[in-house]
Parts: structure tokens; sequence; C-alpha cells
């Protein structure tokens, strides 16, 4: 019995649960984050959580680029940026619905972000974080400079709030909502991608491409739409801040928020879905909850990411081991889910 | 009989190094083809040739009559030739049975659209892809291993998954590049009768380079052997072994007996 329970300690995750357990958890979470607006009364506390599911979304959104096509990206606040510019402008000169204006927005940032991807391709990591980090640089220059298009630096104030079958959303609670549901979509497209073929071969490109190019996977193509997926899911969360904050303006749009979204990926874990949500809403959360030692946010940020490379390179909920895997082989087999550990 | 490789004249330079030497092979289907030389002598590059990592300087590929010189990498794979590589290249963070799947044309082919919006039809023909991977598991005796992380594999058993993993893709034509290196006596008996099994069983025909002479001249039913890029003898393993070009080429880097282990 003693040993068996030991067996059953070690293996324990929330993947080795029996399937019926998570059909029970899955209602309870949901349910839960529903509810949660209810509970959480405090506009401040109901704030900071649509931020840190805005960065998770953000997260997510460069680790398809960076954790799983393999290409190290410091500019991704550009399709971020993008995205909130070219919705916002959108609504405000065609005068379109904002839904609309936001799928536009994603269309062109997929097609500009192919054309950004192509000359890196043949580039190899360093140059990739270089080159792109130049391109945020011009993006960021561009916004400021364009003024007869953008305003400048004096940016875009009153962005009307987004109407949907006649409702306006407007408020926090509104948000969270429009967030949670984002998020969610985001995650089960993001599951069920990890588990498609693409996703897989994504994968291999990213792990060794000449051996994947031996399997017949052309790693150009994966690495292309890597990027482009990864650009446009940012351009659609670019669209959120945009209405969510009512303005825009060069300064949301740095380099720190590049860098912002890289450390939450590299803390959270390439590659990994969960670990990109945790990174985020660590991130996105400590330096509020640090407010009071806000003059050393940056050093306990850097000191943070240099204990983590040194110690957990793989991030804190790494894809390093990835026992969810057997377990799927099993399932996959119409094996009985985690035999040993069920009963 | 049918060709299934020909080679002619192909010639690889790296800036002054002529790597490979305007070089003729050609392969009969049914027949196990081994390619021999001291090392640096340029059968990887010769590999790396016919599986297009490299394009030739001059000279051609044509593979079932098909002209495939300057075709991609990956479509070269996808009309049937496969490889492993002589400094193993499995992916490490996959289990054994994944290094399969992402080999399978119905798996790394698969759309994302579908596969995002129906995963359960997408499971449906998942389920028969990993039947037909574990079939070939069973090939190379790795069936059981299906779940482990490829990484934490012996050796010996890594070189014979990376043959798996060629299979899986579904190849007509096999390189194996030294897929005995590194192996006990044991494993490669093992990897005689796995090399024998895909031949004759599966109709695959096979390439092999192999410094182990006694392997090679074991399973080959003809020896190419290759020196400073240059091809110096093409014939049988009896005559190959007889042949004073080829003593003189392996004694002067003196591979020739280190290799063979019968006679330390
Ligand atoms: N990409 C490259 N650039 C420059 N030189 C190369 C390249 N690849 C191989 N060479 C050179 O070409 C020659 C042939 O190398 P190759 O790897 O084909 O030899 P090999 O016959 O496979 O040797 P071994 O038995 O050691 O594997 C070597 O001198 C090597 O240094
Ligand atoms: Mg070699």
């Amino acid at each position: 019995m003693g040993k068996e329970k030991a067996v059953k300690q070690k293996k324990f995750s929330l993947n080795s649960l029996p399937a019926y357990s998570k059909m029970v958890l899955m209602p309870v979470l949901v349910l839960a984050l529903i509810a949660a607006p209810a509970v959480i009364t405090n506009k401040y506390m109901l704030h900071i959580i649509i931020l840190c599911s805005m960065y998770s979304c953000l997260a997510l959104s460069l680790n398809m680029v960076i954790g799983w096509s393999g290409q190290f990206s410091l500019g991704h606040v550009t399709f971020y940026g993008m995205g909130a510019y070219l919705s916002t402008l959108l609504v405000r000169s065609l005068g379109i619905n904002f839904f609309l204006a936001t799928l536009t927005a994603m269309v062109i940032v997929g097609i500009f972000s192919a054309l950004l991807c192509m000359p890196t391709l043949k580039l190899r990591g360093d140059y990739i974080a270089l080159v792109t980090l130049g391109f945020g640089e011009v993006f960021r220059l561009f916004i400021s400079n364009a003024v007869a298009i953008t305003r400048g630096p004096m940016g875009i104030p009153n962005i009307p709030p987004p109407s949907i079958f006649g409702f306006e959303i407007s408020g926090k609670t509104a948000y969270y909502y429009f967030v949670l549901i984002l998020l969610i979509c985001f995650t089960i497209f993001m599951v069920r991608f990890d588990n498609s073929g693409f996703g897989m071969s994504m994968m291999a490109v990213n792990e060794d491409d000449i051996a994947a190019t031996s399997l017949g996977i052309n790693p150009v193509k994966f690495k292309l739409w890597g990027f482009v997926m990864g650009g446009v899911m940012a351009a659609l969360m670019g669209s959120f801040y945009s209405v969510y904050m009512g303005m825009i303006g060069p300064s949301s749009f740095d380099y720190g928020e590049s860098i912002k979204m890289v450390s939450m990926v590299v803390l959270g874990g390439q590659g990994s879905i969960a670990g990109s949500i945790l990174g985020a809403f660590l991130l996105a959360a400590l330096p509020e909850a640090l407010r009071a030692f806000s003059d050393y946010r940056m050093v306990i940020y850097g000191a943070a990411m240099v204990i983590m490379m040194i110690f957990r390179p793989e991030g804190i909920y790494g894809r390093n081991k990835r026992t969810r895997n057997l377990y799927k082989i099993k399932a996959m087999r119409g094996e009985k889910h985690g035999e040993g550990t069920a009963g | 009989m049918e060709k299934v490789l020909q080679v002619n004249s192909a010639t690889i330079q790296f800036g002054g190094l002529i790597a490979v030497d305007s070089v003729d092979i050609e392969q009969e289907k049914g027949e196990i083809l081994s390619l021999i030389g001291p090392n640096g002598a340029g059968k990887t590059t010769f590999f790396n040739l016919l599986t297009g990592v490299y394009k030739p300087t001059e000279g051609s590929v044509i593979f079932y009559g098909r002209n495939i010189t300057h075709m991609k990498a990956f479509e070269r794979t996808r009309i049937g030739i496969a490889r492993t590589f002589q400094n193993i290249r499995l992916m490490k963070s996959m289990t054994v049975l994944e290094n399969l799947l992402i080999a399978h044309p119905d798996c790394n082919g698969e759309k994302l659209i579908p596969s995002v919006l129906f995963p359960g039809k997408r499971n449906v023909k998942r389920r028969q892809v990993i039947k037909e991977c574990e079939e070939l598991l069973d090939i190379v005796g790795l069936k059981d291993m299906a779940a482990e992380l490829s990484i934490n594999l012996p050796y010996g058993k890594q070189r014979l998954l990376e043959i798996a993993r060629g299979l899986a893709t579904k190849p007509k034509y096999l390189l194996l590049d030294e897929p005995g290196a590194g192996m006990n006596n044991f494993e490669k008996e093992e990897l005689t009768s796995v090399i024998r099994h895909i031949t004759k069983k599966m109709g695959i025909d096979v390439l092999i380079i192999e410094h182990d002479m006694k392997f090679v001249m074991n399973i080959s039913d003809r020896i190419v052997v290759l020196d400073h890029g240059m091809k110096i003898a093409d014939g049988l393993p009896e005559d190959i072994q007889k042949n004073p070009m080829v003593i003189q080429a392996y004694l002067g880097s003196g591979t020739f007996k280190n290799d063979d282990e019968d006679e330390e």
C-alpha cells in the first residue's frame, strides 16, 4: 500500500488525473472565472486581472514565435501596436464596426509579418533578435513621427467603446468577460495546435531543422506560419488594448513592451501553454504588488530572469519531460487512462 | 532491371576542397549497395547530395528515372528518399513514438485549420498513424519503449530509432549513414536482420555507409569505394576485399584494419 502511494505521489500532475476529474475540474474552473467579477468588487483588482489576461494572450502569441517556430523575436510589439493603431484608425476613418476593423487589421498584420519574416528566415538566432528589435524601433519611430496619420506623440484619445448586437462593451466587468473569452479561445487554439501534426512539425523544425527537412517537413513554411500566427494573435490583442484603454500612443508600444513579453515567455517556459499564462500573470501582476519598490522594479525583473536562466532554463512550467504525452499515447491506443494511478 | 538511382559525374566543391569528384554511381532495384572509404573520403557529402542538403557543382542525380538534381530536400523525402544521420539527429524532447509521428506524411502533412476545428476527426486518423508507427517500432524492436523520451534510449537503440523514423516517411529508398557505429556485435546482428527485413519484406532499397568491414562484406550485394572524393572501386564484396587500390587507400589512413574487430 505504502509503495503504491509513493508511486502515486511521484506521478501526480494535472495530466495524470483520471479523465473524469478533469471533467469535474474544468467546469468548476470555468464557473469560478465567470463568477469572479461578482466576488471581486474592487475595480482596481479587476483591472489587474484584465491586464494579466491580456498579457497571457500576448505571451501565448509570442510563444508561438519563440517557443514553437523557434525565432527569438524581440520586436513583437510591432504587431501588437500595429493591431491597435490599424483597428483604431480604421474605425475612425471608415467608421466601420470595431470587430470588422479588428479582422481587417489582423489580415494586414498577417501579410505584413509574412513580409517581415521572409528576409529573416535565412538568419540565425541572434540576428533574428537584432532585426526584429530594430523593426520594433522603426515602428515606434513611425507612429511617433507620422503625425498626420497617428497624431504622433499625442496619441489617439477617446477611442469609442465597441458594440456588439447593440450592446456596448464598457466598464471593467464587460472587458473582463471580453478578455476572458479571448484567453479561452487562445488557449483552446494553442492546445489543439500543439497536438496537431502541424504544431508537432513546427516543434520538430524548432528542435532540428536539418533532421525535420529529412522527414519531408518544409522548415520555411513552418517558420513563416509561426511568425505570422504570432503576429496576427498579437494584433488582435492590440485591438483589444486600444478599446480597453480608450487611448493609444507611442509610449504604449516601445521596446520595453517587447522585453516584457519575452520575459513572460522565458520565465513561464518556451513552448509551454500553461507556462505562458503563468509567466504573464506573474510578471504583469508583480509590478503592481511591488509598487512600494517601484524604483527597483527593473532590478527585480533582471534578477529574476538571471536566476531563472541559471537554475531553470526551461522556465517555471517548461516543456521539459512532457509526461503528458505518455498519457496521450495511451489514451490514443484506447487503453485505460493512467491505469496504475486511476484506481 | 529498374534503376533506383543514377548519379552522373557528380561533383561537390567546398571552396578549394573537392569533396565529391565526378562520381558515377548506379543502383538497381533489390540490390543492397554499400559505400565505403576512409575518413573524409566524401561519403556523407555524397549522401547530402542525394538528399538535397547540397546541390552538386556539376553532374546530375536521377531517382527512378526522374531528374531530381535541383529538387528541394524535403520534396525528395516526399518522393521516397529517406535517410539517417551519422551523428544521430533525433528530436530529443520528443518521445520515441512522437519521433515517428512527425515523420509520417499523414501527420506532418496535417492541415492546421481542420485539425484545430475538428480534433476528434483528426484523432481518428491519428490512431491509424500511431498503429502504423507502432508496427515500424516493432520491426526495430522498440515497441515497448514507444512512450520513452528518445534521449533516454541507449546509443544503439537510438540508431535503430532513426531507421524506424526514416521508414515512417514511407520511403522507397533508405540511406543509412554508419548505422552500426557505436553498436556492439549483438546489436550489429540485430541491425543486419533489420536491414534484411527492410529490403526483402518491405521492398525498400538501401544504400549503406559503414566502416565495419565484416558487417559490410556480409550484407552488401555490391560495394563502391570512395577516396578523396573519387570513386576508386566498384564491385562485389569479395573483389573489393582483394582490390589493391582499396587496400592502399585504407592502409594510407589505417582504418581498414582498425574497424575489422576480428583481426584485433
Ligand atoms: N559543409 C562543408 N564545408 C566544407 N567542407 C566540408 C563540408 N562538409 C564536408 N566537408 C569536407 O568534405 C570532406 C568529406 O567529408 P565527409 O563528411 O563527406 O567524409 P566521410 O567520408 O563521411 O567521412 P567519415 O567517415 O569521417 O564520416 C571532408 O574533408 C570534410 O571536411
Ligand atoms: Mg561521414
